[in-house]
């Protein structure tokens, strides 16, 4: 459909036309893999489980598909008031169609962040074990990317203002984040921190990720995938129910 | 004929009643205001007319049709001019148009056409290719006006068009709008606090206040029937001297971040 296509269009020329915001959020991956790689990898090495940035990789890789595309779905919020959004929703054509285009969209920019932070990686000692596999890999990424820009776009379509959007970043995509198994093994956790990891759906994600670059994961990869599609399939529709019922 | 068409139309939210049983019509052709203070419930009757709200009470008609039930017919006949910009900031002009002619479904030979008329028209047309951020408050106006005519509807709807612009800007925007109203007939629908404005560019205006219409007629008739000189003393007259007062609410919030990150808004 036309329509889909332009909207996914835009969200790939407004990605592409702002430089400085491309380079600076590939800069705290960046950080986090130097600082978090270099600075605990002996302790890790130690602790017997190995080389931390190759571990740590596939963590980063999803911590900037996440941040990418949570964002691009909260952008309905200000789109709402000042942009965007009005014309599309006075315009002669379905919401469903217009969500699909966003998400399509943002979920694209975000694989492709993700895809700039595994060069990246590889630039600081990352090797991925099978390159045969890097295609699946992206396929991960991709629906990473399509769970949390519909997670955005859900969220995004029930605040009024950009306030909630403070406090859904530090309440909710911080936590989605950190207890996701990104930075640590999922071994040995206190029983809290564990169930929280496993409810999180991030935490599939990340470990398939890890299973296909790395041949290490906690759950079995067809679990991963399985539960991954299903997250995916229902923020999808609950975003696109939600987006649908958006008044402005 | 009338092309508008609204009976006893009522809106509550929760306790608040914003519009409160409004009627009138809009003969086709006509430029018709809708005068009023902040809070009167003009915002939300344009909401109401161009499918954004459901109304609580009431019968619209637009263009023969219902906003409920004929949602796409409705929003093919008319046009909008939101308060706040409603364009694509990090795209230019030229795609900004495009997009809309793509979204109503304008056949490519023609939007292409069209878009340079209309952009010619607005006299944008040398800067179609540059990012929209970088237009002065006029020109996204400008703009946004030609955006709403692409699809060529019957009537065009602007909500408070020349808050923070210019007289020159003012002046050469109710021009434009004066041309196409006698050319093609196309029927102009606009709110505005400004009474010299409604004084000058409409042919009927309604005052509304608290959700109700006052009074409705040619400025002459409304300063016959409050026996006054000007406008603004008959519009005084009509909804009293007291100053408004508002809360402020999550639009006007986000009205203040959007003056501190784009200062240039307003020019």
């Amino acid at each position: 459909m036309k329509i889909i296509y332009i909207l996914w269009l835009r969200q790939l020329k407004r990605y592409s036309r702002s430089k400085s915001r491309i380079i600076g959020s590939l800069g705290q991956p960046l950080l986090f893999l130097i600082s978090l790689g270099y600075g605990f990898g002996p302790v890790f090495q130690k602790a017997g489980q190995g080389n931390y940035i190759q571990f740590l990789a596939p963590g980063i890789i999803g911590m900037s598909i996440i941040f990418t595309a949570i964002f691009s779905g909260m952008e309905i919020i200000w789109d709402r008031q000042f942009g965007f959004l009005k014309e599309t929703l006075v315009a002669p054509t379905s919401r469903l169609n217009i969500m699909i285009g966003r998400t399509l969209g943002g979920a694209t920019v975000a694989s492709i962040q993700g895809l700039i932070v595994l060069l990246i990686s590889v630039a600081a000692g990352f090797r991925p074990v099978n390159i045969m596999l890097l295609p699946v890999a992206f396929m991960v990424m991709i629906v990473i990317a399509l769970l949390f820009t519909a997670l955005g776009t859900a969220i995004a379509s029930l605040l009024d203002d950009m306030q909630g959007f403070q406090l859904i970043m530090n309440f909710l995509v911080m936590p989605l984040f950190f207890l996701s198994g990104a930075l640590f093994p999922l071994k040995g956790l206190p029983m809290a921190i564990d169930l929280a990891a496993k409810i999180d759906p991030l935490t599939y994600g990340i470990d398939a990720l890890r299973s296909l670059l790395i041949g290490y994961s906690n759950f079995n990869l067809m679990t991963d995938l399985g539960i991954l599609a299903i997250a995916t399939l229902v923020f999808l529709l609950s975003g696109s129910y939600f987006f649908s019922k958006i008044q402005i | 004929m009338d092309i508008i068409q609204v009976n006893n139309l009522t809106k509550k939210f929760k306790d608040f009643t914003a519009v409160d049983q409004i009627s009138f019509n809009v003969e086709s052709g006509e430029i018709f205001a809708f005068l009023g203070p902040n809070g009167a419930g003009k915002s939300t009757t344009i909401k109401m007319l161009t499918t954004l709200l459901r109304q609580t009470a009431g019968e619209i008609k637009l263009n023969g049709y219902s906003p409920i039930e004929h949602p796409d017919e409705v929003r093919h006949s008319f046009g909008i001019v939101f308060q706040d910009p409603s364009l694509d900031d990090e795209l230019t002009a030229y795609e900004n148009m495009e997009f809309h002619g793509v979204l109503y479904s304008v056949p490519k030979k023609i939007r292409r056409e069209r878009i340079e008329h209309l952009l010619n028209l607005v006299e944008l047309w040398d800067r179609r290719d540059n990012l929209v951020k970088q237009f002065s408050g006029g020109m996204k106006r400008r703009l946004e006006i030609a955006r709403g005519l692409l699809h060529h509807p019957k009537i065009l709807f602007l909500d408070e068009p020349t808050l923070g612009l210019d007289p020159q800007t003012r002046n050469h925007m109710w021009n434009y709008l004066r041309e196409l109203n006698k050319l093609e007939g196309i029927t102009i629908f606009f709110t505005t606090h400004y009474m010299e404005e409604a004084e000058k560019i409409a042919q009927r205006i309604a005052v509304i206040d608290h959700g109700k219409i006052i009074a409705i007629g040619t400025s002459q008739e409304l300063k016959d029937k409050t026996k006054t000189n000007s406008l603004e003393d008959a519009f005084l007259s009509l909804t009293g001297k007291v100053i408004r007062e508002e809360e402020i609410n999550s639009t006007d919030r986000l009205r203040q971040m959007h003056r501190m990150h784009h200062k240039r808004l307003g020019h």
